[in-house]
């Protein structure tokens, strides 16, 4: 069953058109990977699908949701995590997951937090205040933050940028149990090992067309290609 | 280019954008308007004062009273008749005047009787603002120069009056006529001064609480974005109006506070200005009831509402915490007009223009509601209110549309579903 249908997507800035008739789907318990060049238009395509940018043209449908209809019923359902994310730097690493719990089922508050707590596995730091945080501790709060709610989707846009090896391999690791686990993960990386391992599928976006679509592994045997970086370069250039 | 020449060059075009000169040139503009007007009003108050005088007793003394008030004011209106009162204060009023003066009967005779003589002053006060008293300022000066007139006079013949007469040879009967009111004993600079909480106190509160709320509400909206914590706001499943409504309503109870403790101690300071010479001003039906406390307090909410939106509306404009600092200028400015206005001058007496500008602005209208309370005037308040009210559900119906659209986090605005945007900035990436 797909959770996300984007069809013939397309946004504009004035004359500048960002995004040009994109249309992909991504199912249930699917880890999908958007990937391209700086300014292809991946977080463009993550922040419409997150409800924050309003869509120009074409539609798309988050498990059984018209985007453009019911944005409020999608906020239920989604967690964005932007790149280049932050979190109230006046409050503590927990007191944060527990502003955002809030916003959730009131039942449920705690064991969201307890849950986000592991997650970001920040031990007794849990309890400082976020703006004593490194950039990774940052992140993995933000990622505990993120998957604590068990959306139905998760949208991560460079979900390890600026973490070094072995906080980034923590994190995938957390994605990919999460996605296991029946979440649907849509991403977006530069970091093209990052995709190999994590992805189901991924898209390939260039001037704000997909290019290219499909497994990892089908795209490397399409291209005669070691990796994904190889494919990428191929397509791209 | 040096390093200090590099950097400098730097400094100055990080500072010399839009945002940092126009708040301060339109707060210059409104301010030189104001200014302009304002020193109409003064030169206004300057000229001859117009008055009306009466003189029933035709005598030495009092005809030096008389072609002193000649000499010194425009007067429109003579009599030597007091039965002709009435139709002397409709004059003086015709023509905007400030006062019908009344020479009595015996005014030569007391005087030379050792007993002060009695100058009636009949005052048409326009407005309890500071400027508005500068008319009547003017005609106590010239009856002053009458008592030196007649003090010359004295001295000058060799009158066998006693000292304290020579040197003060007249007494003022006052009689004020304010807002349809009678105020019997009263002169309009003390009425202004009884009138001085309203006058200053309520509109610097008023000030106060403006500019800290709304300068709370602007750095909120600031710091989501320098903090990039609000695109996760906007994706958390919380209506757009909860957001806009709970920023409000924060900002509204802190700015309290701290207006609060600002004032008790501006509240001290204040009290040594207040001149209210220990007149109370029940005594003269000059009295703030329940009713008219609960106008006031629905004025003050709704326009702190009304504010607050409107600083929501800039906040959406400021990238950084820099930048808010800048957009609470054109707050700092609209509450600082109504209040300097109301302080110096009445609405009433304030021109066309300017009264509209002040009725505009929604924060002059808590700053208005107890002095006009205090004379009944209910229509200005409560069509304040409603204006009011009216301004402060467009204004977050517009700041909810503006949470709707993209404008928040790429600076444009969608005009029209499937139609190309009129993108102000792309400054994002995509």
């Amino acid at each position: 069953m797909a959770t996300i249908v984007v069809d013939n997507l397309v946004k504009s800035y004035g004359s500048i058109e960002a995004v040009k008739g994109i249309s992909f789907t991504v199912n249930e318990g699917e880890i999908f990977g958007l990937i391209g060049p700086n300014g292809a238009g991946k977080t463009t395509v993550l922040r419409i699908i997150s409800t924050l940018l309003q869509i120009t043209s074409g539609s798309i449908n988050i498990a059984g949701h018209d985007l453009g209809k019911h944005p409020e019923e999608i906020r239920k359902l989604i967690s964005y995590l932007p790149e280049d994310a932050g979190a109230y730097k006046n409050l503590t690493g927990k007191k944060y997951l527990q502003f955002i719990a809030n916003f959730f089922d009131p039942k449920q508050n705690k064991s969201i937090v307890t849950k986000g707590v592991e997650i970001t596995n920040l031990g007794e730091r849990i309890n400082d205040r976020v703006d004593t945080y490194s950039k990774g501790m940052m992140r993995r709060l933000l990622i505990g933050r993120a998957l604590m709610i068990d959306p139905k989707l998760a949208i991560l846009d460079e979900p390890t940028s600026g973490l070094d090896v072995l906080n980034a391999q923590e994190i995938r690791k957390i994605i990919k149990t999460f996605s296991q686990k029946g979440t649907t993960i849509l991403l977006s990386s530069h970091n093209m090992l990052e995709v190999e391992f994590l992805c189901d599928r991924i898209a390939l976006i260039a001037n704000g067309r997909i290019v290219e679509e499909g497994k990892p592994v089908d795209l490397m045997k399409k291209y005669h290609a070691q990796n994904i970086e190889e494919v990428f370069t191929q397509v791209v250039q | 280019m040096s390093a200090l020449g590099n950097i400098i060059r730097k400094e100055i075009k990080e500072l010399l954008t839009p945002a940092t000169f126009l708040p301060i040139i339109i707060m210059a503009l409104i301010f030189g308007s104001m200014g302009n007007s304002i020193q109409g009003i003064q030169e206004q108050a300057l000229e001859s004062p117009v008055i009306g005088v009466i003189n029933e007793d035709n005598s030495t003394f009092s005809m030096i009273a008389n072609t002193t008030l000649h000499s010194y004011a425009n007067v429109v209106f003579n009599s030597s008749s007091l039965s002709d009162k009435q139709a002397g204060l409709d004059a003086v009023q015709q023509r905007d005047g400030v006062a019908l003066i009344v020479i009595p009967k015996n005014f030569t005779e007391q005087i030379t009787n050792n007993h002060p003589g009695s100058i009636e002053v009949y005052w048409i006060m326009k407005g309890a603002g500071l400027l508005d008293t500068i008319s009547s300022s003017v005609v106590e000066a010239i009856i002053a120069k009458v008592n030196t007139n007649i003090s010359r006079e004295l001295i000058q013949n060799n009158s066998s009056v006693n000292a304290t007469i020579v040197l003060s040879p007249t007494q003022r009967v006052e009689t004020t006529y304010f807002k349809s009111r009678e105020f019997t004993g009263l002169s309009p600079n003390i009425i202004m001064s009884m009138l001085s909480s309203q006058s200053m106190f309520i509109p610097i509160i008023m000030m106060m609480i403006i500019i800290m709320s709304g300068s709370i509400v602007i750095t909120s909206m600031a710091l989501e974005k320098e903090n990039k914590t609000l695109e996760t706001l906007l994706t958390l499943p919380v209506k757009r109006t909860s957001i806009v409504t709970g920023k409000i309503v924060a900002a509204a109870v802190i700015g309290l506070l701290l207006a609060v403790i600002y004032m008790i101690g501006m509240g001290y300071y204040l009290q040594g200005f207040q001149m209210s010479g220990g007149i109370n001003l029940a005594s003269y039906g000059l009295v703030l009831n329940s009713t008219k406390f609960l106008l006031i307090g629905i004025s003050l909410f709704v326009t702190l509402i009304a504010g607050l939106a409107l600083c929501m509306l800039l906040g959406t404009y400021a990238k950084n915490y820099k930048s808010a600092q800048t957009l609470t200028i054109p707050i700092t400015m609209l509450a600082m007009i109504p209040m300097f206005l109301t302080m110096f001058t009445d609405f009433d007496t304030l021109p066309i223009a300017l009264k509209t500008l002040v009725f505009a602005i929604p924060f002059s209208h808590p700053m208005m509601a107890a002095r006009s309370l205090l004379f009944d005037d209910y229509t200005l308040v409560v069509g304040g209110i409603i204006y009011v009210t009216i301004f402060a559900v467009v204004t977050i119906s517009i700041v909810v549309w503006v949470f709707k659209t993209d404008r928040l986090l790429t600076g444009s605005m969608k005009k029209k579903r499937g139609k190309i945007n009129t993108g102000l900035l792309f400054r994002k990436r995509f």
